[in-house]
């Protein structure tokens, strides 16, 4: 891991549509070489997939999304792994973390309706044996996401000439 | 009664030839050269501009929010002339660590109201009529001004493109006489992105030196360099009593709006500088001021990802721009290409305006900057990387045109 690989990384991840001969030329390389590198860390887990940053709310009107806090006793031997594992292979399920504080994971979930979601929670988390505690946050509005702000925003204007 | 008198009065006045007021000081600098371009430019929708001399970021929120806290809590008042004390000391900080040049807060520094105030109270710090200034060519459009509203004679020192845009000791011997006093050097160079390593500053400091000249070093786009580190011009050896270093927050920071700049010089200069600062400034904006703090103590992962990615749009610029038939040389620094139009057979001018309206493009035509500039285009890079490419695209549809 050196400055270009760290350099191609963050191009890719704002854009990964940028054709690997201007990555070439703006990293001082060869293409042959940019494409080596771009393979080796697909290879390395470090590129996980490309995909683009979708603003949902404005495709899906009526899309509900709520954080869902657990407080969950760990297993011995396993700690916090292997409810993590059972909990992260629903697909509803976007985002999950453990995480420091008053609860133990957080995650990320979408349904139809807040319906679905209480029903979700109700029927496959709660009943999960060492889940002690649940609570569960609706999502309001996005201002953020992955680093892309959603609020439109004025870019601030330049005159077309200064010296 | 009383309106009568006034309207006899006024009427009485008329009658009277009314004198010129201009003063024969301000008629004698040129007014800017590119007025036209600013108005066809004006009037276009779809125009990509390659002729702005400033960041295309908004200053990084951090230091916004610490401008918007200050005022907040009522820090609206006048600075100390000099500037804010930690602000000095946080700049001599940042010198030293970056540039290795020392120089002392409390007595050889001044926080003034962006570069171009600080240029203008050096060189009316140490002009005396009729003194000749050594000032590069091409160059930025106010030095020579400048000087010539201090009483001094701006005397321009041509820096060659088969040099790669850099002074050479040859160049300024030609043009070193008896009545030489000041030298005004930027590097990074606006507007050819030239730098000036090391070695160059070495070759042209015996001069300096022998010739006894004072040097106004305008390095404002310091931490805009690609290759290597950045040699401020103090730090060479000899250079630090008779150098006046100015820079400012502008581009390394896309702080241009804030007006920040400053000056570092011994402490005789830096106290006449001072007197002329008292009486037409008094003191740098002080929201600023803290805005400044900010990018100083926590600014530099924002300022080197901007450079970074500056640096990815140089190389993809200058690549395009040979590849479409506007040899280029590679700047070191700044955000600048400075391509030469020859090949087209048009002048610089005609390029420029013609690319405007033909193709929607504004670059500034490098006459402006100087004889040295003629047959050469200032283009911006500091456009985003879509507009970069695009504009490409237009500028080789034109030339493929003529």
């Amino acid at each position: 891991m050196d400055d270009i690989d760290r350099s191609l990384l963050s191009l890719l991840e704002e854009n990964c549509n940028i054709p690997v001969h201007e990555m070439a030329v703006m990293l001082e390389c060869s293409d042959e070489e940019i494409i080596r590198r771009r393979s080796r860390l697909e290879e390395e887990g470090i590129i996980r997939r490309y995909s683009a940053v979708i603003n949902w709310e404005q495709v899906d009107k009526g899309a509900v999304y709520a954080i869902i806090e657990l407080k969950v006793s760990p297993e011995r031997d396993f700690g916090y792994d292997r409810i993590a594992g059972r909990i992260g292979r629903f697909s509803n399920v976007r985002d999950l973390r453990l995480r420091s504080g008053s609860s133990d994971l957080q995650l990320l979930v979408t349904g139809k309706s807040m319906q679905e979601i209480a029903r979700f929670v109700a029927e496959h988390i709660a009943p999960m044996e060492c889940i002690r505690e649940t609570s569960t946050h609706i999502i309001m509005k996005t201002y953020k996401e992955n680093g892309v702000l959603y609020a439109e925003r004025e870019d601030g204007k330049r005159l077309p000439f200064s010296f | 009664m009383l309106n009568v008198k006034t309207e006899n009065a006024c009427h009485s006045h008329s009658e009277k030839k009314k004198r010129d007021f201009v003063s024969d000081k301000a008629k004698s600098i040129p007014p800017s050269g590119i007025r036209r371009f600013f108005d066809l430019a004006g009037e276009m929708e779809n125009i990509i501009s390659l002729g702005v001399g400033e960041p295309d970021y908004s200053t990084p929120w951090h230091i916004c929010d610490a401008a918007i806290t200050s005022i907040e809590q009522g820090h609206t008042a006048y600075t100390s002339n000099t500037g804010m004390d930690l602000l000095r000391k946080e700049l001599s900080r940042f010198l030293s660590e970056r540039y290795k040049i020392s120089y002392n807060p409390s007595n050889e520094m001044i926080i003034t109201t962006g570069v171009s105030e600080a240029l203008d109270i050096a060189i009316r710090a140490v002009i005396n009529p009729g003194d000749e200034a050594l000032v590069i060519d091409p160059i930025y459009v106010s030095y020579a001004p400048c000087v010539t509203l201090a009483g001094g004679v701006p005397v321009p020192v041509p820096c060659r493109e088969k040099d790669h845009f850099r002074l050479t000791a040859d160049n300024l011997m030609e043009r070193v006489t008896p009545r030489s006093k000041a030298l005004i050097l930027n590097f990074p160079n606006n507007p050819t992105g030239a730098v000036m390593r090391r070695e160059d500053l070495k070759a042209i400091s015996d001069i300096a030196i022998d010739h006894d000249l004072v040097i106004l070093s305008d390095e404002v786009y310091a931490e805009l360099t690609y290759e290597g580190k950045h040699c401020a011009t103090a730090s060479i050896e000899g250079l630090m009593d008779r150098t006046i270093t100015l820079s400012g927050f502008s581009k390394a920071f896309a702080m241009t709006g804030w007006r920040l700049g400053y000056l570092c010089a011994p402490p005789e200069i830096s106290a006449a500088a001072l007197k002329i600062h008292q009486y037409v400034m008094l003191s740098a904006p002080t929201m600023s001021q803290y805005a400044a703090i900010e990018a100083l103590k926590n600014g530099e992962e924002s300022m080197l990802s901007m450079v970074h990615e500056y640096h990815m749009r140089r190389n993809l610029f200058i690549d395009s721009l040979n590849r479409i038939g506007l040899t280029c040389h590679q700047p070191e620094g700044a955000f600048y290409a400075f391509p030469s139009v020859e090949k087209t057979g048009l002048s610089d001018y005609e390029f420029a305006e013609r690319l405007i309206t033909e193709a929607e493009v504004a670059v500034v035509p490098g006459s402006v900057f100087g004889t040295g500039g003629i047959g050469h285009l200032r283009c911006s890079y500091a456009v985003s990387r879509e507009d970069l490419s695009e504009a490409v695209n237009r500028m080789d549809g034109f030339i493929q045109s003529l």
